[in-house]
């Protein structure tokens, strides 16, 4: 399988990719670990006619600690991730996640950003940045805007994103993590989560995130208010599908995806240490 | 669109089309066949190669990605009739036998022992969960690479 013909750019500058994106318009699609895009592209689901390739500008490659927060450049790669010795400590729920992402190969070449702006409701990263509460950085022609994570997912494989716009960094807040989960429910190794939710309790409150269980990752918001106001973890966890819409594929239908949330979410509030 | 990558240590060029898979660049205009398509679905691992010395898929990365970067394949393993200790490892273990995906499970398992030299069985299994085989039921496989690994780390203590 080949994809079909396009046009190459390689961007050696935030400022060349926002460029490219602003000539060619609806046109150009960014190319950062190309592990989304050119699965797509093989089997001609997408066909942009130029590539800009961003998977170059390691200036967008760090993780850095920022006072009250950590940021992370957005063309940081899932085994970046995994190996921080900075997220181990002040983020290991992110750490632990991007290590369950695919496969060594897969995470060798995928980019942090390259999950968020793909906006995949089946990804581990949308839910994990979500229920950390996070933000992102979108740079573009006149300068850059944050979005928080909570606003960013606004539909199946759509984002906040404007066409000429690059996702440059992603913010996540040092918490003081109480406990934190992530129960990623799969077949067969190597797969995406038929269903996964994230979790991490600290500073008071709950944030819980869900995987594939609607047309986009969500934040589990019934369930984070039961919680708040001193719910067990069971009694939580039953209001998990309040607010999804749980598809039905080869995979799973959506019942079974339900049932698997409400599961997976007392797992997750009971192994970040709720009772 | 020219590109230059230096593949098992020589630099070598070519007039590719930007979506030109870097395993079709391998396979059929530089003739280093030792490099397999499986799935062609970036699911089977049997295309892994090392790129800057890490495993990945190269039937789902653009030769154009690969401009200016080095790249090691199977055929760039051995040091001339001297197998790589993984090769070797993977004959003496029994760890292939159609060896339709025994290119790309040798690489991968190279890369992973560059990461963690002293694995578990866990932690090979794990490692490997993106090399599928069709033949070996994995045993072998992973019997292979832990025998390479008790080599090599026996060898530097
Ligand atoms: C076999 C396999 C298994 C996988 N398993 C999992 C899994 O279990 N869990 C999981 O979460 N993911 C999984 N993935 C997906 C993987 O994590 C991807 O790497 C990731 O989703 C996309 O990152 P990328 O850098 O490869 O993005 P690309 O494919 O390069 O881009 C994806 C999209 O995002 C856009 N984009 C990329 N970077 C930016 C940016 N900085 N700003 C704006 N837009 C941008 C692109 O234009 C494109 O539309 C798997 C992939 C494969 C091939
Ligand atoms: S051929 Fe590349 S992963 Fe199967
Ligand atoms: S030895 Fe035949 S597929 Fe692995």
């Amino acid at each position: 399988m080949i994809p079909a013909s396009f046009d190459y750019v390689r961007a050696d500058s935030v400022d060349a990719a926002i460029a490219a994106l602003t000539e060619h318009g609806d046109e150009a699609k960014l190319l950062a670990g190309g592990h989304s895009l050119l699965p797509l592209m093989k089997l001609r689901l997408a066909a942009p006619s130029v590539l800009v390739d961003v998977g170059r500008l390691d200036d967008l490659r760090y993780i850095n600690d920022a006072g009250d927060h950590i940021a992370i450049g957005a063309l940081t790669r899932h085994r970046d991730l995994e190996i921080s010795t900075l997220l181990a400590s002040a983020a290991p729920l992110l750490s632990h996640a991007a290590g369950h992402v695919g496969d060594p190969q897969v995470r060798h070449r995928g980019t942090l950003g390259g999950s968020l702006a793909h906006a995949d409701p089946a990804s581990d990263l949308p839910a994990v940045i979500l229920a950390m509460g996070g933000t992102l950085v979108a740079t573009g022609p006149n300068g850059s805007r944050e979005i928080p994570a909570s606003e960013f997912f606004t539909g199946f494989l759509e984002s906040g994103l404007a066409p000429d716009e690059l996702l440059t960094e992603i913010r996540i807040p040092k918490l003081d993590a109480q406990g934190w989960s992530f129960q990623k429910f799969n077949r067969r190794a190597q797969d995406w989560a038929i269903v996964g939710v994230a979790t991490v309790r600290a500073n008071g409150s709950t944030g819980v995130a869900l995987v594939n269980m609607g047309s986009t990752p969500l934040l589990a918001t019934a369930v984070m208010d039961a919680v708040k106001s001193g719910a067990t973890a069971a009694d939580a966890a039953a209001l998990a599908n309040e607010g999804t819409e749980a598809q039905s594929d080869i995979n799973a239908s959506s019942e079974y995806r339900e049932h698997l949330a409400r599961v997976l979410v007392r797992r997750s509030l009971e192994e970040s240490g709720l009772a | 669109m020219q590109i230059t990558v230096t593949v098992n240590g020589v630099e070598r060029s070519g007039d590719v089309e930007p979506r030109t898979l870097l395993v079709h660049f391998l396979r059929d205009e530089l003739g280093l066949t030792g490099t397999n398509i499986g799935c062609d679905t970036s699911s089977c691992g049997a295309c892994t190669i090392h790129v800057e010395g890490q495993s990945v898929k190269s039937c789902t990365m653009l030769a154009a990605q690969a401009d200016g970067l080095s790249v090691t394949t199977i055929e760039g393993l051995a040091d001339g009739d001297t197998l790589h200790p993984m090769q070797r490892c993977f004959q003496e273990n029994h760890g292939l036998q159609c060896g339709y995906c025994t290119p790309g499970m040798v690489m991968a398992a190279v890369s992973l022992l560059d990461e963690n030299p002293n694995p578990s069985e866990t932690d090979v299994r794990i490692g490997l969960e993106g090399n599928l085989c069709r033949c070996t039921g994995y045993h072998n496989i992973v019997k292979s690479v832990l025998a390479c690994a008790a080599e090599s780390t026996g060898a530097s203590k």
